[in-house]
């Protein structure tokens, strides 16, 4: 079973047939959906959606890297990191559990 | 932000919309990412990132708290790597 890759597309698809949407709204509500998500973990803001998980901003402060060909040693600027935190739902599910009642 | 107020937001630029389609619109779109990842498919979105997800063989943990050995068995893992422009995005640039 090769992996597939799915895309705005199919998301937009997936809205399409469940919301009874034209193809074109449809794609622009995906659209704005991933939009706020953004601005909001842009405006440093978490983002929590249950059931599925957290979108979590964090800041990550200055370290010494090292430029792994040359092993010259370079400083990591302090910057800002989001990272995902998935939903114990969301865990149940990829292993083919069903995601309700497990806390685990 | 949680799930009500991105559903609001939404809402707030879609006044022809029911604010019920909204909930119907977020809940599908994350749906069919966590569809995806069971099929083991990945989910990539330019802008703003990729889900997979990972294999994590069985091993021996244990209990933290008796120390008792316990089998782990193996599992899949969702990870998500944060888009170029995303990434730029948080740290002030584009």
């Amino acid at each position: 079973m090769a992996a597939q890759t799915v895309t705005r597309a199919d998301l937009c698809e997936a809205v399409y047939q469940k919301i009874g949407l034209s193809r074109t709204e449809s794609s622009k509500l995906v659209e704005a959906v991933l939009d706020e998500i953004c601005d909001a973990v842009a405006r440093g803001e978490n983002v929590k959606l249950s059931s599925f998980g957290s979108f979590v901003v964090r800041d990550k402060g200055e370290r010494i890297g090292r430029n792994p060909k040359t092993g010259v040693e370079v400083p990591i600027e302090p910057r800002r990191v989001m990272v995902f935190k998935p939903s114990n739902v969301m865990k149940a599910r990829i292993n083919g559990q069903s995601g309700e009642g497990e806390s685990e | 932000m949680i799930k009500s107020e991105l559903v609001q937001r939404i809402a707030d630029q879609n006044t022809h919309l029911y604010q019920r389609d909204i909930e119907n619109i977020v809940s599908a779109i994350l749906d069919e990412i966590v569809k995806a990842l069971e099929r083991g498919d990945r989910v990539e979105l330019r802008g703003f990132g990729a889900f997979s997800r990972k294999a994590r063989s069985a091993r021996i943990g244990r209990n933290p708290r008796t120390g008792d050995a316990v089998a782990v068995e193996e599992k899949f893992v969702p990870v998500f790597k944060t888009g170029k422009e995303l990434r730029q995005r948080l740290n002030g640039k584009a």
